[in-house]
């Protein structure tokens, strides 16, 4: 019978085991930021395609999951692998030793295997052009056909995409989630308790690395928005598209930049993402519907509302899954985000921080 | 082609052609109860869920929920009561529109983007519950099953327990293969009737205006929060009539019914099929099963059969050019298809079948813009 229950924030939680209540606190504080991370991320990107083009993405899981698969391709180029005899040595059979040996490797020699063993982080700039190219593809294909029908429609069409984007992948890499190596250095636990004198408290690096770069592309996207005049541009296309055509600027184009921009973003969170959970073809769904929740209680349209509401839901989801409040109301962890979900869109009617006047009905 | 605009008409030419099923879905290979059954069964599904989405506009995305709890109450009728499936399809009903009005009311406070994402919302809490804590009703991951040991008090009143599980029965009559479908038509035949009358009823030329312009019907003085719940509620009900059925085909219940993807499924049918037609939500339902039935047992031998009036290397051609789209791919045609009438036709298969009779007859072009909006055909 089905899967258990596949919400991304399952996937991402580290789990704690044994401590006082105060190395609880620390550890589902810092599991909390780093769910929080990915729903920010994905959710970034969706609300800056609807506050820009009105369109609602379902295909943006999609995104995500290509983008974690560019890293898998990136990874599997470079192990590719010249197979050498060694005429000396013997295997356990008798016949003679082959040796594998990654073609980058063979080339380039130890710069090679510093490819090879840092393929993760290095598949981001794979990523970049990947995405850029999928997302104006899809914007200028299929998405731009849309702006000026119902959200209904554009949710139907964005999911079917989705669907059809997910059977590619899984007919090329198969149904099953395929591994991809962090990094040998990255690969063990860094003691986050003693930072803060508190004994030790350990949390895998990579899953810090992951929290680090999540707040900076969010800064970075922020500050383009907020700091450079394409980005006020932008800002201003947002707010009223007309009056800005009116004074001579193609804000079409520049909305289709956002939209590739917003496709980059979820791409490079996919890519980061995969050595914490392998990816397979599901993966972007998975986070799809919570990224969704999370872009609606942030205010539909509102960047940092969708930061804001993905890093407090994250925190409050991890916080409902400690054994001492699990104790008290039993299935919270379950419902915790739904809920909130629930009061916050029936106590403000456009959410966390959405823009007065924008879809408060 | 007046004739048809009779209701009764209509009813008799669907009660027909659903009734007829086994023997005109014979020469494409669906002629098997069970894709049959639950082609009826989705089909009063997705009925269901066009009283609400087609005729008010609000779209729910969680309406799988009622389904799911639906089911749920089934097999609960079938382990404590009894083995007929009256009394389960009826519990089922009741608890599901119990559930869509605490639901409803709530979520219907909002409209648009909102009300979808209250309603997914309370949706996958139902989901997630009945994975976790609520595993003492719903048995959890493995499914709630019938078992030997159910107390099943009326069935006991009258006769022993025999040795195993007996199957659900309706009046005596064990339910399986051809008769379980006939029950399940006869039941979509009935929905079909009810969906129509509410349509032609004040009471749904109130939800249509309430699509078309809800803040005009609130200043001409009607508070249309009745309206939108008791849709809401009807809609839910169909839900949990599907599920019962579900659960009285095959006595099992378990909570994936309830995922989003399961209501998206709906959502999918309807849309395929033509939103606010009365028929288009049947068809839709019926292709998607099909397609999913048919295309994914589909194979690279069979494809050859089917290919194999061609020559050889027009053959080879052919069949690998249609090979993802088949067996484990049929997903991709569903999202091809899907696109291609979300993009082409957005008023789903049914206006697909309108163009091409007002091709034929040539009708005045006004009468196909209006098309959208008409009421149901």
């Amino acid at each position: 019978m089905g899967r258990p229950p596949a919400d991304g924030m399952r996937l991402l939680h580290f789990p704690a085991r044994g401590g006082n209540i105060m190395d609880q606190f620390v550890l589902q504080l810092l599991n909390g930021l780093d769910k929080g991370a990915a729903y920010a991320l994905i959710a970034l990107g969706l609300t800056l395609v609807f506050g820009t083009l009105g369109v609602v993405n379902f295909a943006h899981g999609a995104l995500f999951m290509i983008g974690a698969f560019c890293a898998v391709v990136f990874s599997r180029l470079l192990q590719l692998e010249t197979v050498t005899v060694d005429p000396e040595k013997l295997t356990p059979w008798g016949s003679p030793m082959e040796i594998r040996t990654p073609l980058v490797q063979a080339w380039l020699g130890d710069f090679g295997a510093f490819l090879v063993e840092w393929s993760v982080p290095l598949s981001i700039l794979f990523a970049i052009p990947v995405m850029l190219f999928v997302g104006i593809a899809m914007e200028r294909g299929l998405i731009r056909f849309f702006y000026r029908r119902t959200h209904a429609e554009q949710i139907l069409v964005t999911f079917g995409l989705a669907i059809v984007l997910q059977e590619i992948v899984k007919a090329n890499f198969g149904a099953n989630p395929i591994p991809v190596a962090t990094p040998p250095a990255l690969s063990g636990s860094a003691d986050v308790g003693t930072w803060i004198g508190l004994g030790s408290i350990y949390y895998p690096w990579w899953r810090l690395i992951y929290l680090g770069f999540a707040l900076v592309v969010v800064g970075l996207v922020i500050s383009f928005l907020r700091f450079t005049t394409y980005g006020m541009v932008v800002r201003a296309g947002m707010e009223d598209r007309q009056t800005v055509g009116f004074l001579g600027i193609d804000i079409q184009r520049r909305f289709t930049v956002v939209f590739a921009i917003a496709a980059v973003v979820a791409g490079v969170a996919g890519v980061m993402y995969t050595p914490i959970v392998p990816p397979n073809y599901n993966i972007g769904m998975d986070f799809l519907v919570l990224s969704f929740v999370v872009v609606v209680v942030g205010g539909m349209g509102s960047v940092s509302g969708a930061v804001l509401a993905g890093f407090l839901l994250g925190i409050l989801q991890s916080f409902a899954a400690m054994n001492e409040i699990k104790n008290i109301i039993p299935g919270i962890d379950q419902v915790i985000i739904y809920l909130v979900a629930v009061v916050v869109l029936l106590t403000m009617p456009r959410g966390l921080l959405g823009r007065k006047g924008v879809m408060e009905r | 082609m007046a004739i048809l605009r009779n209701d009764l008409v209509r009813l008799a030419l669907f009660a027909l052609v659903i009734l007829t099923m086994p023997i005109w879905l014979a020469p494409i290979g669906a002629a098997y109860p069970d894709l049959m059954q639950k082609i009826a069964i989705y089909g009063i599904f997705a009925i269901g869920f066009n009283i609400l989405f087609g005729m008010t506009g609000y779209l729910s995305f969680g309406h799988a929920a009622f389904l799911g709890v639906g089911s749920y109450a089934a097999v609960w009728s079938f382990k404590l009561l009894t083995m007929s499936v009256i009394p389960a399809v009826l519990f089922a009903v009741v608890v599901a529109g119990l559930f869509a009005a605490v639901i409803g009311f709530v979520s219907l406070r909002r409209s648009g983007i909102y009300f979808s994402i209250l309603t997914l919302a309370f949706a996958q809490m139902s989901y997630n519950l009945a994975y976790s804590v609520l595993t003492p009703i719903t048995n959890g991951e493995t499914g709630l099953q019938l078992a030997l040991g159910d107390p099943r008090i009326l069935d006991r009143a009258f006769t022993d327990a025999g040795s195993g599980i007996p199957p659900p029965n309706l009046l005596g009559e064990e339910l399986s293969g051809l008769s379980g479908f006939f029950f399940c038509a006869a039941l979509l035949i009935l929905c079909f009737y009810l969906a129509m009358r509410i349509d032609r009823s004040p009471f749904g030329m109130m939800l249509k205006a309430i699509k078309s312009n809800q803040t005009r019907m609130a200043y001409t003085g009607f508070n249309t929060r009745p309206y939108t719940l008791a849709a809401f509620i009807i809609s839910g009900m169909y839900a949990g009539l599907a599920g019962g059925l579900l659960a009285a085909t095959d006595p099992l219940a378990g909570a994936e019914r309830m995922q989003w993807t399961a209501s998206g499924e709906v959502v999918l049918m309807t849309i395929l099929g033509g939103v606010g037609t009365l028929v288009g939500p049947v068809v839709g339902a019926g292709v998607i099963k099909y397609f999913e039935n048919i295309f994914s047992a589909f194979h690279e031998a069979k494809l050859h059969e089917a290919f194999s009036f061609l020559p050889d290397g027009l053959e080879n051609f052919f069949v690998t050019i249609t090979a993802p789209f088949v067996g484990e791919g049929w997903h991709l045609t569903l999202g091809v298809v899907f696109m291609l009438i979300v993009i082409f036709l957005p008023g789903g298969l049914m206006e697909g079948v309108r163009k091409i009779r007002n091709a034929f007859t040539r009708k005045p072009a006004s009468r196909e813009e209006t098309g959208r909006l008409a009421p149901a055909e």
